[in-house]
């Protein structure tokens, strides 16, 4: 049998690859996120708030376009009983979970990119050279926790009906500390309302938590959540 | 896994209806003490009676979450494995959501009129709204449908996970808010017969749960039991038609 | 011989409906064995259960030597079920889901090329987007994949609808040359001329019991 992390290597790799194909979230999500960085200017209506509130909304944008990733990421599974054949295959579902989350990760990566690159061309976000590592940081943190949070939550309503408007109602509770977490180290490390570098690391050590917490859980709880 | 066997009848017994008339004493007790003979607090007035209902409901709620999660461990647990455990882990979430929302509600109130606002960002608050929350979502996945053992599976594995994120939305709550106003009434402060109701009020509360659960999951096994006796009706009907 | 799948009595159920309601069956090593039976009989389900995919809830059900009461995971990797759908990645290639499906289990380049050129998945057809295939084409990547996957027991339900003549007969060789290489065949259908020329046994499936 293969090792877990083949597994996770191969289901990573055909994920990514699907995307490549289709082109789904460079495409659809991608540009719903951007929309909501307009959106949210034209509710806010104030240069100053949005350059204050900047990091918050980056990281709503963020979250709500995981819940749109994920659910495209299930949906390519049981578009042709895709998750029943990967069961059948008797493949393992740690290796499962970690490269859906892998592949999930790169995805999320490449859209928070452009959501910072958004919040700078819309609302006047500068980036101080101070803070990067602090950012760097932030961004891998926050995404490995997301991705593994977004699989976790949408394997369990993947598939049977109904379950596709649990994923939100599962996945934004469990996700605050993220959205708490990754704003305020961001607001460190663009120095917004006079916060500082040194203020931001406490959050990553919670980010770095979290991710690791859900790793483990989630590689230990897949496997029952998806199994019918 | 075993079916274990299932005697359908009265969801009461002796010692449910025993423990029912003490919880009733209790809760006339607390009512008679709380809205009539306790005097009223100095800085408070009246609206300190409102802390004789949350604190108690509060606990219960904890106890309830803590109670859901040990008993999903249980099931999870292949040497412990056994149905029982999901029943009282569901009858416990049920219990536990109902009077976390009256904690909600009454700390709302008590806030709105103590501090002038309905709700504050403390990490207390934002934690039990959070758990709040994440149970409703426990009972929504535990009637997904399937077989006994998924949904146990399912919501146990739930379970654990909200567990395990407490602690993190209580830290990332409280380092976000460090500053916010502490409880004003201490339990220093609570003397003689005040303290003495409190303390009843915490207990019935208790009992209160107790006979809530026992009733609920014993309601959960009866509906198990329908389950399979209509499983066993189906498989007749089934063989019935084939025949004819 | 051991049998490869051998239930007892077997009861299973989708939700509250009694799917299969106290099925016997047995089948040996290299036999094809076909499914008749009406719509809603439970030869899905069988062979959803033999896939260790539905679980057991009443009686004694082995498949390869796996008791599935006791953990029907462990059977699913030597086991390949072809369903009414495909378990193919849309908007991949051929070649991409028969080299996913194999390296599953390890397959090396030559078996994976190996069990394309048996399913007649030439370099033309290898390169093209799933999504653009018939039916017939699908169904053969579907097969393309159990055969790099190694399966030893092929559960297929209803393989050859959509399938035309000439595809109809090309599947029925397929299998026997399956069949042949030692693996095991159960194949549900309600189609009649099936009978005679492929299965090696048939039995009937009615009211979620075999006869």
């Amino acid at each position: 049998m293969l090792s877990v992390w083949a597994i996770s290597r191969l289901v990573a790799g055909k994920d990514l690859r699907v995307e490549w194909r289709s082109r789904v979230v460079s495409n659809q999500v991608v540009p719903f996120a951007a929309l909501m960085m307009v959106m949210f200017a034209f509710a806010l209506d104030s240069d100053t708030v949005l350059k204050r509130v900047a990091p918050g909304l980056v990281w709503l944008a963020a979250m709500f376009s995981l819940l749109v990733i994920v659910q495209r990421a299930f949906a390519v599974e049981t578009a042709d009983g895709a998750l029943d054949a990967l069961r059948v295959a008797g493949v393992r579902s740690a290796g499962i979970f970690l490269g859906k989350a892998l592949a999930l990760a790169a995805q999320l990566a490449v859209l928070e990119l452009i959501l910072l690159g958004a919040a700078i061309v819309l609302y006047n976000t500068h980036i101080v050279g101070s803070g990067i590592a602090l950012l760097v940081c932030t961004y891998l943190t926050a995404t490995v926790g997301l991705s593994f949070v977004g699989t976790l939550y949408g394997g369990l309503a993947a598939g049977a009906k109904g379950r596709e408007t649990l994923l939100p109602l599962l996945m934004l509770p469990v996700a605050a500390p993220v959205l708490i977490g990754a704003t305020r180290a961001t607001e460190a490390a663009l120095g917004t309302a006079g916060a500082t570098t040194s203020d931001g690391w406490p959050w990553i050590g919670l980010l770095a938590l979290f991710a690791v917490a859900f790793g483990v859980g989630g590689t230990l709880a897949f496997g029952s959540l998806i199994d019918e | 896994m075993k079916r274990t066997p299932l005697r359908p009848g009265p969801t009461s017994t002796r010692f449910t209806r025993a423990l029912g008339v003490a919880t009733i004493l209790g809760l006339g007790w607390l009512a008679v003490f709380g809205l009539l003979i306790s005097p009223d607090d100095v800085l408070q007035g009246s609206y300190a009676r409102l802390l004789y209902v949350h604190v108690p409901s509060a606990w219960l709620a904890y106890l309830a979450f803590g109670v859901t999660g040990l008993a999903s461990a249980a099931y999870l647990w292949p040497r412990t494995r056994s149905l029982q455990w999901d029943r009282i882990a569901g009858a416990s979430a049920e219990v536990g959501v109902l009077f976390m929302a009256i904690t909600l509600v009454s700390g709302s109130l008590w806030g709105k009129v103590t501090w002038g606002t309905y709700w504050t960002w403390d990490s207390r608050l934002t934690t039990t709204a959070f758990l709040f929350v994440t149970y409703i979502g426990y009972l929504a996945v535990r009637d997904l449908g399937g077989s006994h053992d998924q949904r146990a599976r399912r919501s146990g594995v739930l379970a654990l996970l909200a567990l395990l994120e407490v602690p993190l939305v209580h830290f990332s709550v409280k380092w976000w808010r460090p500053l916010h106003q502490s409880e004003t009434i201490e339990r220093g402060g609570l003397k003689g017969l005040m303290l003495f109701s409190f303390f009843v009020g915490m207990v019935t509360f208790t009992l209160l749960y107790v006979w809530l659960v026992m009733h609920r999951q014993r309601l959960i096994a009866l509906n198990d039991i329908v389950d399979d006796r209509g499983l066993d009706r189906a498989l007749a009907e089934r063989r019935n038609e084939v025949e004819s | 011989m051991e049998p490869v799948v051998e239930l007892v009595d077997v009861v299973a159920v989708l939700g509250a409906f009694p799917a299969l309601a106290g099925a016997t069956l047995t089948v040996a090593r290299s036999e094809i064995v076909l499914l008749r039976g009406p719509n809603g009989a439970g030869k899905t389900s069988l062979l959803r259960l033999c896939a260790g995919l539905l679980a057991v809830e009443r009686g004694t059900a082995t498949v390869l030597g796996v008791d599935l009461v006791r953990d029907r995971t462990a059977v699913r990797p030597r086991v390949g079920l072809l369903g009414h759908s495909n378990g193919l990645y849309a908007d991949l290639t051929v070649a991409d889901n028969v080299r996913f499906w194999g390296a599953t289990v390890g397959a090396s380049t030559d078996e994976v090329q190996a069990a394309m050129g048996r399913m007649g998945l030439t370099d033309r057809l290898a390169d093209v987007s799933v999504s653009k295939l018939s039916a017939g084409q699908r169904r053969r990547t579907a097969l393309a994949c159990l055969i790099a996957r190694r399966a030893e027991l092929w559960l297929l339900d209803e393989p050859h609808a959509g399938l035309d003549a000439a595809g109809r007969d090309e599947l029925d060789t397929t299998l026997r040359a399956a069949a042949a290489a030692g693996a095991t065949v159960i194949v549900a259908s309600h189609e009649l001329e099936r009978a005679g020329s492929l299965a090696t046994r048939v039995v009937q499936v009615v009211g979620g019991q075999v006869r």
